[in-house]
């Protein structure tokens, strides 16, 4: 029963994240670097982020467990603006290499575009996030014994997962537009970033209420998901082409005519 | 079992010989000729040519120039990749060791000779000076073993050399590994009898040594490998002292950059002499992800400018352009293209701070985090190594952001992720 309940959770929060990762960047070592790359910008932002938690934690007063709660507030909102700061240094830094790139390079083009890198960063944001927010849960649902004793919500496991996969592709959502608009200088872009962002976090406030916390999640990662494929350009027409196999990419690949 | 002298030979000459590579610096320039102009390939050793299936003294081809007129960095990125995979592979095989079977992650009081100090004292400051006392004493080690190859090197003494090889890869494949059985059998609590243990480690023993020091499948080759750096790490684990390990998984970072760097260093004066006699460094127990083509060429005359071997191999921690005697080249021999060699030290060291972090505590952030900590230094030295294209190590970055995500993870950022798990709040 434990077993169902840890594949079941694993898949649910990490499928989407992984079939990504297999069928568009395994196959290329550029992209891997890459997303490895924006898993580690991420994981610098959680631990500045959570330095300043632990400073104000010991400067403060353990007993009185509502200034903890404040004090936990404070640091994940602090932590979701720390990592849409890094978001933002790791666009720069990959501009900067890109350049260094073409100058070093014999070739007029760049060998991985900025819609590429922006797709490979946002999901390697996806993965440490969601991986930080739900491994140690994973492994506890291996464990004998679930959750539920005194009378906590018995959903625990699953809601932690859908939660963890609506995060990842988020964060992925988030990097495509974020970048996009980084690079049309269009601020507003990025300011509804960090605003949905911190939105989804602050929802997740509400928890153990899982449907005010899930539902509008999953409403803002279609949103977004929408959203960022128009941003990479994507239109309704795109779509068809695609789902009925006669887009211009299938049929090279297939030697099929039009 | 008081861990014999055998496992800190082991040990010492990994980490002892493997910097001694041959170390190669993939050639990033573009280069009017497209020829990339490394070579680590003039290894004509009988040695080194247990590191590849059948490796003769590889030369290249001309068909191949013409696909290899690739942008620098995609040679690079690919390469790292080629080390990326052998890297995790190799921490995966730890850690689900280190969660699943407990006699690695037991307490001990058994220690090995080489740090001799004990740490069950409960004053502080005595533990931290006993740690240290222990370091002092292994990187010596480490350090006069050093030595003791490249003297041995300088004088000529390649049969000592390879016999020692010999022994300490028997000891990893049959006794550590029969060791590693006995402990995976006791772990799930399957009935084994003698007999049956008996063949399967003469078969794997047998096998791993022929694959390792003469010829076999590349991917074969490559698998034992990362199994013995894995083995030896698990070892390390669990006989070094916890505060001592870290210390000297710090100490050696250092030692590397010294050996490596400095002109007096043991290592580069390892490098130094090869270079002079034109031979290929020692090549002992290295890891190759070569991709092996089978050539035959013809016109010597058209090889001239191709002839330069393409092989980028790291060293257990640096990498270093080697020029490589132009000649012609012979037909039906095989060449090994693109390669990529990093020294197992690499592989035990990287593993001992993943396994360790494992090890210590429930939590599997810390070995997240100290996981892609190690992923992006080897990144880093990697694209070091391209922009300056001389011998550098390649153990200190990956380290010291290791040891850095560690202990910020470790303190700082699982009470933060444990608080936030606890009200299920997502960041």
């Amino acid at each position: 029963m434990t077993a169902a309940v840890f594949f079941g959770c694993t898949f649910i929060a990490f499928g989407p994240a992984i079939s990504l990762f297999l069928f568009t960047i395994a196959r290329e070592p550029l992209r891997v670097i890459f997303l490895i790359a924006g898993a580690f910008f991420w994981l610098v932002s959680l631990l500045l982020a959570s330095l300043v938690w632990f400073i104000s934690v010991q400067i403060s007063n353990k007993e009185s467990a509502s200034q903890q709660k404040g004090l936990l507030i404070f640091g994940v909102v602090l932590s979701v603006l720390l990592q849409e700061t890094f978001r933002f240094a790791y666009y720069k830094l990959l501009k900067k290499a890109n350049e260094g790139l073409l100058a070093l390079s014999q070739e007029e083009t760049m060998p991985i575009s900025i819609l590429q890198l922006a797709y490979v960063s946002g999901l390697g944001f996806g993965f440490m996030s969601g991986a930080f927010s739900v491994v140690n849960i994973l492994a506890d649902s291996v464990g004998p014994g679930t959750v539920g004793i005194h009378g906590d919500s018995q959903h625990y496991f699953l809601s932690s997962a859908f939660m963890t996969m609506a995060i990842i592709l988020l964060h992925m959502f988030w990097g495509v537009i974020f970048f996009d608009g980084c690079e049309k200088r269009r601020w507003f872009v990025v300011a509804a970033v960090v605003v949905s962002h911190l939105v989804v976090s602050c929802l997740t406030f509400q928890n153990p209420q899982y449907v005010s916390s899930l539902v509008p999640t999953y409403i803002i990662m279609l949103s977004m998901g929408i959203w960022a494929f128009y941003t990479a350009g994507g239109s309704l027409r795109n779509l068809k082409l695609c789902l009925t196999c006669k887009d211009k990419d299938f049929l090279l690949a297939n030697h099929r005519p039009r | 079992m008081n861990a014999s002298d055998s496992d800190e030979e082991l040990y010492n000459e990994r980490s002892a010989l493997v910097p001694s590579e041959n170390p190669e610096v993939p050639s990033y320039r573009p280069d009017p000729d497209h020829s990339p102009t490394e070579d680590s390939d003039s290894k004509t050793t009988g040695f080194s040519r247990r590191t590849r299936p059948g490796g003769g003294s590889e030369r290249e081809a001309e068909p191949e120039e013409e696909e290899e007129e690739e942008l620098p960095l995609k040679y690079g990125a690919k390469h790292v990749i080629m080390l990326f995979i052998p890297v995790t592979l190799c921490m995966v095989v730890v850690v689900a060791t280190i969660k699943s079977v407990g006699f690695y992650s037991e307490k001990t009081t058994q220690q090995l000779i080489y740090t001799p100090f004990t740490e069950d004292t409960p004053d502080v400051g005595r533990r931290l000076l006993n740690s240290v006392l222990n370091t002092v004493i292994m990187i010596s080690v480490i350090v006069v073993m050093t030595i003791l190859l490249v003297v041995l090197y300088k004088y000529r003494c390649y049969k000592f050399i390879h016999g020692w090889l010999i022994l300490s890869s028997l000891m990893l494949l049959f006794w550590f590994s029969f060791m590693y059985l006995g402990e995976v059998f006791k772990t799930y609590n399957v009935a084994m009898d003698y007999v049956t243990v008996a063949v399967l480690i003469w078969n794997f023993g047998a096998v791993g040594m022929v694959c390792i020091h003469w010829k076999g499948p590349l991917a074969l080759q490559q698998a034992y490998l990362i199994f013995i750096s894995a083995l030896m790490a698990l070892v390390f684990i669990k006989y070094l002292p916890p505060w001592s390990a870290w210390v000297i998984l710090a100490a050696i970072s250092v030692y590397d950059l010294v050996a490596v760097l400095s002109p007096k260093g043991p290592l580069r004066m390892l490098v130094e002499t090869a270079q002079e006699r034109n031979e290929p460094i020692f090549p002992a127990l290295i890891y190759s992800s070569a991709m092996m083509w089978t050539v035959t060429m013809a016109n010597p005359a058209d090889d001239q400018p191709s002839e330069t071997d393409e092989e980028a191999e790291l060293s257990g921690r640096r990498a270093e352009p080697q020029r490589r005697q132009p000649g012609p080249i012979l037909e039906d021999e095989l060449e090994e293209e693109r390669g990529v060699k990093l020294g197992l030290g690499d592989f035990i060291f990287y593993s001992v701070l993943v396994g360790k972090a494992a090890a210590t505590g429930g939590d599997w952030n810390t070995t997240l985090a100290c996981f892609v900590a190690i992923l992006i230094g080897l990144c880093l030295t990697l694209l070091l190594l391209a922009i300056f294209k001389k011998a550098l190590p390649a153990l200190p970055i990956s380290i010291t952001f290791g040891l850095i995500f560690y202990f910020s993870t470790d303190f700082l950022v699982q009470p933060f992720m444990d608080n936030l798990v606890n009200h299920q709040f997502y960041i």
